[in-house]
């Protein structure tokens, strides 16, 4: 096998299963919103935004950064823990040791409180002349 | 030493008439010289040759051995002066203390004229940065020990970004020479070998006439493709000994090498992939720091009507833009990370990879650093496969490549590309109202947003001839069609040249009356502020808008990855890493320099009115500072 082959084969398993922990993750996930997810409060998840610092990459307001939007509107609970458990891109996972369920649904509260964004055109100096 | 240094110090004697020789043969000693430039004539180059004659009671016997009007220095002047250095940029050491008297006194500080630093990183990035706009190097002076160990990380910068600076490093080689104590932890036997990895030439020469010729060398090897850093080191009693009469001292003529283009029939050969591709890809890399390259590179992306990326490309035209995945022609124009820009690696413990080049694809690279790489520094990043790789510089082989191109361009293909720049254009456009959209979800953020800074700052600027120095990641709704409006980054991401090279390039933005504008980390500024000294010390216009986020915060998240990585508390990784308690007052920093400053700014209602003030004073010549206090990244 040459290395490229071993790497490229190597990239492929990782990819399949990476994919496979997603969606047992995403099924798990599910499952447990329709057991019900943990009520989320607001106010303790944008203490625990600040203090876990998922603002470094998101941002103050989950407005995005380093890392994607994730606020206003966010995903659906069941596909925000799935994710965290498991990210496919260049985030790190966030096991239940150092992030629990009800603090991730503390979390998932507060960017459901986010505001929605203007219009860019209420913003005189956004405003689009063409 | 060689054989000239031994004879001019013979013994007491034969010094003290060999200074009286010198001060009544100074129009003589050069007499010799040709010192003409035919890229960079120099108005001041003869100046030494062209000096009268000391009368000679100005050296009595009373001051043999104790006075010389002709010292050697006075001829590294000349040289200096023949290769039309604007500037050299320095924090004063005794190693070169007899060239910094010449370069004032027998120069009359000017061409070059001498700016005070307060650390020789500062020196170093300002050059770095003054090049990128002036399209020429500064010269700086530094001790070849102290001085070049503060200016390391600097040329390192400099490398990496294929950037000439011209170091001229003082040192004391003749260790009978050397005074007790600090001269001799000031010495070293070869004083360039601690940087020899990321420059491209150095030399020690042991004698005026040696100097001359590989001063003219060193600049000339800078100035070749792909430019790099060079050093001279100018001995300390090579500076200070009277110039040998005797010597028949010349400055060669300085001709820089044309820069090479690519091979007729592989460019032939570029132009029909292009032509025939479905969907081409331009990505330029360290091109766009021309105007002609910026022209040209519009010019090929317009021809073959295809997106085309990075400095070189006119950030709102309507075919900036592109993605590897959709492409299956990629042209890279003297790109230094190929390989990262076709493929992605996840940072997790065990690092997987992608290729994000679509199946098929062919890569296409024109790079002058194809022609020049070292092995330890590993600035060359990982390896790409291409189809077809040239060795030259892109910009000269583009007007070759334009013209084939439109001469393969068919009737037909001419139609198929209309079509395809008419969908690039309408996704350009559609980008923009994300863009714009994205902007009304940060407007009101405090901290503040980087985008509310862009829009603010880019409404008061744009309709001025303006230039961004340093920083704005992000400006997309910033008009770059100027090369001296984007020059990018530091080259080796080594932090604190920031600052410095803000200063530097618009030192040389000045003369051109160009509003100087730079978007300052906090962290980067404080390696070294003592350059926000050097630019109120030399009226250096520039408004410099903190992005004061009170973090090194890619360092934050790093330490977030680890703790995520090792299972364990999250909430530790700002230790080490934040700029907080006491929070910095960076406003108060500049006014104690001579700036005008105001901030820390928290509110964003408040920056359109702070940066009008900011930027009136800078219309006036002087530099000014915002500290805004804004988000993470």
């Amino acid at each position: 096998m040459t290395c490229n082959t071993y790497i490229y084969g190597t990239v492929r398993v990782m990819a399949l299963l990476t994919l496979a922990i997603w969606l047992c993750g995403s099924r798990s996930a599910l499952a447990q919103q329709s057991g019900g997810a943990p009520a989320g409060k607001a106010d303790n998840g944008k203490q625990l935004f600040n203090d876990i610092g998922c603002w470094q990459c998101h941002g103050y307001e989950g407005q995005g950064g380093a890392g994607p939007k994730i606020g206003p509107d966010p995903i659906s609970y069941p596909s925000f823990k799935a994710y965290i458990r498991h990210p496919r891109g260049q985030m790190p996972p966030y096991t239940e040791k150092v992030v629990t369920d009800q603090q991730l649904a503390d979390i998932h509260a507060f960017l459901q409180t986010i505001p929605a964004s203007p219009d860019a055109d209420s913003i005189p100096l956004l405003k689009d002349d063409d | 030493m060689g054989k000239t240094k031994e004879t001019a110090k013979e013994s007491t004697a034969e010094r003290r008439d060999f200074i009286k020789l010198a001060a009544g043969g100074a129009a003589a000693m050069v007499a010799g010289a040709r010192v003409l430039s035919a890229q960079n004539p120099a108005p001041a180059q003869m100046a030494m040759a062209n000096a009268p004659a000391p009368p000679a009671a100005d050296v009595s016997d009373e001051y043999d051995g104790m006075i010389t009007e002709r010292p050697g220095s006075d001829f590294m002047v000349d040289v200096l002066k023949s290769l039309d250095f604007e500037f050299i940029a320095s924090n004063p050491g005794s190693s070169f203390r007899s060239l910094q008297e010449s370069l004032i006194n027998y120069g009359k500080n000017t061409s070059p004229e001498w700016l005070t630093c307060m650390h020789e990183e500062s020196s170093v990035a300002m050059a770095h940065a003054y090049y990128k706009i002036e399209g020429k190097p500064m010269a700086v002076a530094a001790h070849g020990t102290v001085g070049l160990q503060h200016a390391a990380m600097a040329i390192y910068n400099a490398y990496c970004d294929r950037v000439p600076v011209y170091l001229v490093l003082g040192n004391t080689f003749d260790a009978t020479q050397r005074r007790p104590g600090a001269e001799w932890v000031h010495s070293v036997q070869d004083a360039a070998a601690m940087v020899r990895d990321y420059v491209k030439w150095d030399d020690m020469p042991i004698s005026l006439g040696h100097f001359a010729e590989s001063a003219v060398r060193a600049y000339k090897i800078a100035m070749t493709p792909p430019m790099e850093p060079v050093i001279i080191v100018a001995d300390s009693d090579l500076q200070e000994v009277p110039v040998d009469p005797a010597s028949r001292l010349r400055i060669p003529k300085l001709t820089i090498p044309r820069p090479p283009a690519g091979d007729s029939g592989a460019v032939e050969e570029i132009a029909r992939m292009l032509v025939d591709a479905e969907n081409p890809l331009i990505l330029t890399g360290l091109l766009g720091r021309t105007q002609n390259s910026i022209e040209l590179v519009t010019e090929l992306a317009e021809a073959l009507q295809c997106n085309t990326r990075g400095q070189a490309m006119p950030s709102r035209h309507p075919l900036n833009g592109g993605n590897a995945r959709n492409a299956d022609v990629i042209l890279a124009l003297e790109l230094t990370n190929l390989w990262g820009a076709v493929n992605s690696m996840i940072d997790q413990l065990e690092r997987t990879e992608r290729s994000n080049l679509r199946p098929g694809a062919r890569i296409i690279t024109i790079a002058s650093t194809d022609l020049y790489t070292k092995s330890n520094y590993q600035d060359f990043q990982r390896f790409q496969e291409v189809e077809l790789a040239i060795a030259a510089d892109a910009e000269a082989t583009l007007p070759a490549l334009i013209e084939a191109v439109k001469r393969l361009i068919t009737a037909d293909r001419r139609t198929f590309f209309a079509d395809r720049g008419r969908k690039l254009a309408a996704a350009h456009q559609a980008a923009d109202e994300r863009a714009r959209q994205e902007a009304a979800r940060q407007w009101d953020l405090s901290p503040i947003s980087p985008v509310r800074i862009n829009y603010e700052l880019w409404e008061i600027i744009k309709d001025k001839d303006w230039s961004l120095v340093n920083g704005g990641r992000g400006a997309n709704n910033w008009d770059f069609t100027k090369f001296y409006q984007r020059i990018g980054g530091s080259g080796g991401a080594g932090v604190g040249y920031g600052a410095p090279a803000s200063v530097g390039a618009a030192l040389a933005n000045k003369k051109h009356g160009r509003l100087s504008v730079s978007i300052q980390n906090d962290g980067d500024l404080m390696y070294a502020p003592g350059v926000l000294w050097t630019a109120a010390h030399h009226r250096i216009p520039l408004l410099s808008v903190m992005n004061n986020n009170r973090a090194y915060h890619q360092e934050v998240m790093h330490l977030q990855r680890m703790s995520c990585r090792h299972n364990r508390d999250l909430t530790t990784a700002e230790i080490g890493n934040v700029i907080t308690d006491p929070n910095m007052d960076y406003a108060k920093l500049a006014q104690s320099m001579g700036w005008y400053a105001e901030g820390p700014i928290t509110d964003p209602k408040e920056v359109g009115p702070a940066l009008r003030r900011s930027i009136a004073v800078v219309e006036k010549g002087e530099p000014a500072l915002l500290d805004t206090v804004m988000q993470p990244r």
